[in-house]
Formats: C-alpha cells, sequence, structure tokens
C-alpha cells in the first residue's frame, strides 16, 4: 500500500494553493494506500481541516515557534522526524521557494532521486514524471527507479480536486537545535498582493513602459483583474521596478490563465518565463515585435492607450456579470 | 584570507535553437557558455577575493569541452579550476556527490554557484553539495555581506527578501541581481591560459561505484506542439478592445 507525504506550506496565514495541487497528485500516486500531510509553525493546527478537504487522511503538526519561519535546519528536522514517524513510499511538495530549497537536502540525506518542477505524471507502467527543461523549449520524461519517490511539482499546472475525508491530526514533538542559518528579518515585496507564481492574471510590462510610474495602469488592470504585476528583464534593467518582478528564464516562471504582455519585445529570454500561460494577450506598438509570434491575441498599438481602454472595458463587462447575478 | 570554491556548469546558450537527437538534446553544433546563474556566482567569488584576500577554486563536471567554463571562470578572477572528467550524463545525486568529493579534498570557507542551470533547470545540486557535506546554505542570494565568520545575506524568496544571518563554512547560491558579471578583458583571457586547471576522473576520487547506480532514465524527450499563429486585431482601438475583451470573458472565460 503507498503512502504520500505532501509537505504543505502556509504563506500569510494561508495554505498555499500549490499545497491543494499536490494533495491531489498525491491522490493520483497513493491510488487505495494512505495521504498525508504535514504543516510546520506555531499555528499550523488552523490548517487541518482545509488539508483535509483536499484529502489527507493523516496530518501531522509541529507546533514549534523555530519553525515559524522557513529555514533549511529546522524544515529538515521537522520533515525527517515525519519522514521516520511513517515511513512515506512517496514526498512531494510544490516548486516553490521552500519546496526548491529542502527537497534536495532530503533527497541527499536520504540518498534518492528528487524530481523537480513536474507538470504531469503517469502510473501505468511504473511512475513517470513529465519536467519542462530548456526553459520549457523541451520536455522530458523520466522513469522513478528509486524506492522512494521524491518530487516537487510546479504550481498553478495541475488543478486542485476537493476530497474531503476526516483527518486524525497527530501533533509531533520535534525538538528543532542548532539553526545554522537564520531569517532575521522578512521584507515583504509582494505587500500581501497576489503572489506572481500563483497568479491567474499576470499584467506584465518591459522597456515600452517607460518609467517606473508607467507601470501604475498595469498595477490598476492587475489590480482589477485579481491578478500580479510582472516584468521583463529590460525593464528591470532599466530599473523601472524590482529584479522580483522578472519573469523570464533568469527569474520567475508563471503559467497564468491570461498573461497580458504591454510593451515587450518577446525575446528568448522573457518567453522562457511566460511561454506556457494559457492565453497570452501582447500590446506593442511595434507590429514586427516578436511576441505576436507566441501571442493568442494582439493589438498593435501604445500600451498607454491600450491598458486604460482595456480597463474600462473589462471594469463593465464585470459589472454585467455583478447585475446578472 | 578566505578560500573560495565556486561550482559551476556549462550550458547551451539558450538563444540557440534546441533539436533533439534520440533521448538526447544536440549539444554538438551549439554555443556552450557558462551557465548565467554560475557567472554571478564567479563574480562574488571574485569580489570576496578582492575584499578579504584569499583565492579562488573553480569546480566542475562534465565533458572535456566543459574546460572553457572554467577558463571562462579563470579570466573572470579565479585563481585554479578543477575539472572532473566524465563523458556520462549522471542525475543531480551523482553530480553533487562527485562535486562534493572534489571538494572535500579542498580547504573551503564558503562554496558559491548558481541556483539553477539554465538548462536542466532543477536547481538541486547547490543544497544537495550543502548536505553531503553537511554545511548550511542560503539559497537564491542576492546580497552578501561576510564579516569575520559572520555571514549576512539577503535572499529572494517569491518576491520577497529575507534577511538570513549565519556562520562560515557555507554554500549559497546565486540569483539574477546579487552582482553585475564582469566582463574578463582581453589579457587576463590570455592570463587565464596559463592558469592551473586540474583534470581529475570519477575514479581518482573513489565514487565509481556509487554514481554507478542507476535512479532514473529519460523515457521520453519532446519539443512542446508549435503554438497556432495568433490573431491580431484591426481597426478602430476601441473596437479592438471590446472584441478582445469579449473574447477573454465569455470563450476562453479568463477573466
Amino acid at each position: 500500500m503507498t503512502k504520500v507525504l505532501v509537505l504543505a506550506e502556509a504563506k500569510n496565514g494561508k495554505l498555499r494553493s500549490v499545497s491543494f495541487e499536490v494533495l491531489t497528485v498525491a491522490s493520483r500516486l497513493a491510488a487505495d494506500g494512505e495521504i498525508s500531510a504535514c504543516v510546520f509553525g506555531s499555528d499550523a493546527e488552523r490548517h487541518s481541516k482545509e488539508l483535509s478537504k483536499y484529502g489527507a487522511q493523516t496530518i501531522y503538526i509541529a507546533e514549534n515557534e523555530e519553525l515559524d519561519d522557513y529555514t533549511p535546519d529546522g524544515y529538515k528536522q521537522a520533515l525527517l522526524e515525519v519522514i521516520e514517524e511513517m515511513n512515506p513510499d512517496v514526498i512531494l511538495t510544490g516548486h516553490t521557494s521552500i519546496g526548491k530549497d529542502i527537497l534536495p537536502r532530503i533527497a541527499a540525506r536520504l540518498d534518492k532521486a528528487l524530481f523537480s518542477d513536474c507538470i504531469n505524471i503517469e502510473t501505468d507502467d511504473g511512475i513517470i514524471f513529465t519536467r519542462p527543461i530548456y526553459s520549457g523549449k523541451a520536455y522530458q520524461k523520466k522513469k522513478v527507479h528509486d524506492d522512494v519517490v521524491i518530487a516537487t511539482i510546479r504550481p498553478n499546472n495541475m488543478e486542485a480536486v476537493e476530497n474531503p475525508v476526516t483527518a486524525e491530526i497527530i501533533k509531533l514533538p520535534v525538538t528543532i537545535t542548532d539553526l545554522r542559518a537564520i531569517v532575521k528579518e522578512v521584507v515583504s515585496k509582494s505587500n500581501g498582493k497576489v503572489d506572481l507564481a500563483e497568479a491567474k492574471v499576470v499584467v506584465s510590462g518591459g522597456r515600452g513602459v517607460k518609467s517606473a510610474k508607467g507601470f501604475e495602469p498595469l498595477q490598476e488592470l492587475a489590480g482589477l483583474l485579481g491578478g500580479a504585476v510582472g516584468a521583463s528583464r529590460g525593464a528591470c534593467d532599466a530599473n523601472y521596478c524590482d529584479y522580483s518582478l522578472q519573469i523570464g528564464q533568469t527569474g520567475k516562471v508563471v503559467t497564468p490563465d491570461l498573461y497580458i504582455a504591454c510593451g515587450i519585445s518577446g525575446a528568448v529570454q522573457h518567453l522562457a518565463g511566460m511561454s506556457s500561460s494559457k492565453v497570452i494577450v501582447a500590446i506593442n506598438k511595434d507590429p514586427e515585435a516578436n511576441i505576436f509570434q507566441v501571442c493568442d491575441y494582439g493589438i498593435v498599438g501604445d500600451l498607454f492607450e491600450v491598458v486604460p481602454l482595456l480597463i474600462e472595458e473589462f471594469k463593465s463587462a464585470l459589472e454585467e456579470d455583478a447585475v446578472t447575478n | 584570507m578566505m578560500n573560495i570554491v565556486v561550482i559551476l556548469k556549462q550550458t547551451m546558450d539558450l538563444e540557440e535553437q534546441v533539436t533533439i537527437e534520440g533521448l538526447k538534446i544536440d549539444n554538438e553544433n551549439v554555443e556552450l557558455i557558462l551557465n548565467p546563474y554560475d557567472e554571478y556566482a564567479v563574480e562574488e567569488a571574485v569580489k570576496l577575493k578582492e575584499e578579504h584576500g584569499g583565492g579562488v577554486t573553480a569546480i566542475t563536471f562534465g565533458k572535456p569541452e566543459a574546460e572553457s567554463a572554467l577558463r571562462t571562470a579563470l579570466a573572470m578572477g579565479a585563481d585554479k579550476a578543477i575539472l572532473v572528467e566524465q563523458e556520462r550524463e549522471l542525475d543531480e545525486s551523482s553530480i553533487a556527490k562527485i562535486l562534493a568529493a572534489a571538494i572535500r579534498d579542498n580547504e573551503f570557507d564558503i562554496i558559491l554557484g548558481g541556483n539553477m542551470s539554465v538548462d536542466n533547470g532543477a536547481s538541486q545540486v547547490g543544497p544537495r553539495v550543502a548536505e553531503e557535506l553537511d554545511i548550511p546554505h542560503i539559497s537564491t542570494l542576492t546580497k552578501l555581506d561576510i564579516d569575520g565568520e559572520n555571514v549576512r545575506a539577503e535572499r529572494d524568496s517569491e518576491g520577497d527578501v529575507e534577511i538570513v544571518e549565519s556562520m562560515l563554512p557555507i554554500l549559497v547560491t546565486a540569483q539574477q541581481g546579487l552582482n553585475e558579471p564582469r566582463y574578463p578583458s582581453l589579457p587576463n583571457i590570455m592570463k587565464a591560459k596559463k592558469k592551473p586547471l586540474e583534470k581529475v576522473d570519477i575514479e581518482d576520487l573513489g565514487l565509481e561505484e556509487v554514481v554507478s547506480k542507476v535512479r532514473s532514465t529519460v523515457v521520453d524527450l519532446y519539443q512542446p506542439p508549435k503554438k497556432k499563429k495568433g490573431r491580431i486585431f484591426a481597426g478602430d482601438l476601441r473596437q479592438q478592445v471590446q472584441k478582445l475583451v469579449r473574447l477573454l470573458h465569455e470563450e476562453e472565460k479568463v477573466v
């Protein structure tokens, strides 16, 4: 019987949607087996209800204050405790800042392979993970030959499906010792706004935005659509915005439902970070811009004319909805 | 005086077209470069040496042609280089063990590397090497200050900045924004050709048995289907926008 363990992640007091996506992957791998989740930090228990809604039958909780901030040493000790307690056949988490930081250490400690940034799983003949390589220019299918399967799953890629169960909650007394690196401070640049990696809508600006102030209409549009603002390397290099917003080969990879590229030429470097978005809209003055080669819909025009119009039209479309509902 | 180690990888320049041959990407007829994230690591290593004194050793694992990536690091200011030569493609677990074994033979205070390679994109080797060597690590660094044994770093955590404190010895991985890598000058490129470059093989490291374990196999490799050409609107701008909003809202249902 397959036992699957999911490391769940909370941010700003809420479970991240990627954790539900990973639980859904877990249910495919577990078949008739068991799905367990673990979540760490002093208020971890509050998340158990939502975890059980997505199929977690056993929830391991380590309520240590030392786990309120992620550190590799703290999470490693806690996760190894859970692993020892339940002996999982499969260990999964999101390919997130935390996931890609901690699972390589766990895999090294257990002397196992790790399958990173997976976008699909097949279970017909052994376990086969699909993962993008070369910034999504190719896809690789890798078959697992280890006795313990460890993988990180790309956020916003697989649908989270509810699967409510009654969960048993197990509080693990974990002793965290010798934290060799500690987080002194977290400076939130996202300001509790929508997380770029998980956003369903991304409005992105390039050199065509021309200045930091030029990002304001993009922020308004993103706010209206409940999305996040991103940027091309050109815009970051020109100091129009922070590097934390950069989407591309060097930068973040995003796969939103809707990607609106404003004043972005569409260099290979940028496409690597957004080309798997479901619907791509391009707005650019230059009809020859490469971004028009990859977009689903394109408008040739000045973003400072087009974006305000988009805001107006989306507003009236969304208001109409509100009236009919 | 600091003993500084940089672990790096040669990759294909991703501006190039990817060609698939069987279960492999064709690396023969493309330009090979130093992985861009490793370039930040090399730059930071050289800056540390300039500030604190000491020496920089660049280490890689790969085919004989990976020497050119090491020569780039030497031209940027590294002092010596080690190439663990191997024709086989190995997984992250084996590569981390090889690098850790090569590092163990040297004294080190800090190890730097890129936070990922742009080809495989797994982000595993840095933290794995730290685990193999039983030292702490901080990943996706955007700022690094070292004062005596104390390390103070800023790391990018999905848009937020974490200020992390730790101690040497440590392994760190570089994120974009850490620094602006220098272009090696022609005299430095010439000098780099004469800097010591040691070649070792896996047998020298006593790892033949360890790395021969097959943990995964590639069973398929393919390119994503080409997207069909998008729809470019024409006519009155407001009408274009209205059409677009209607499509996104009513047909694509993404808003």
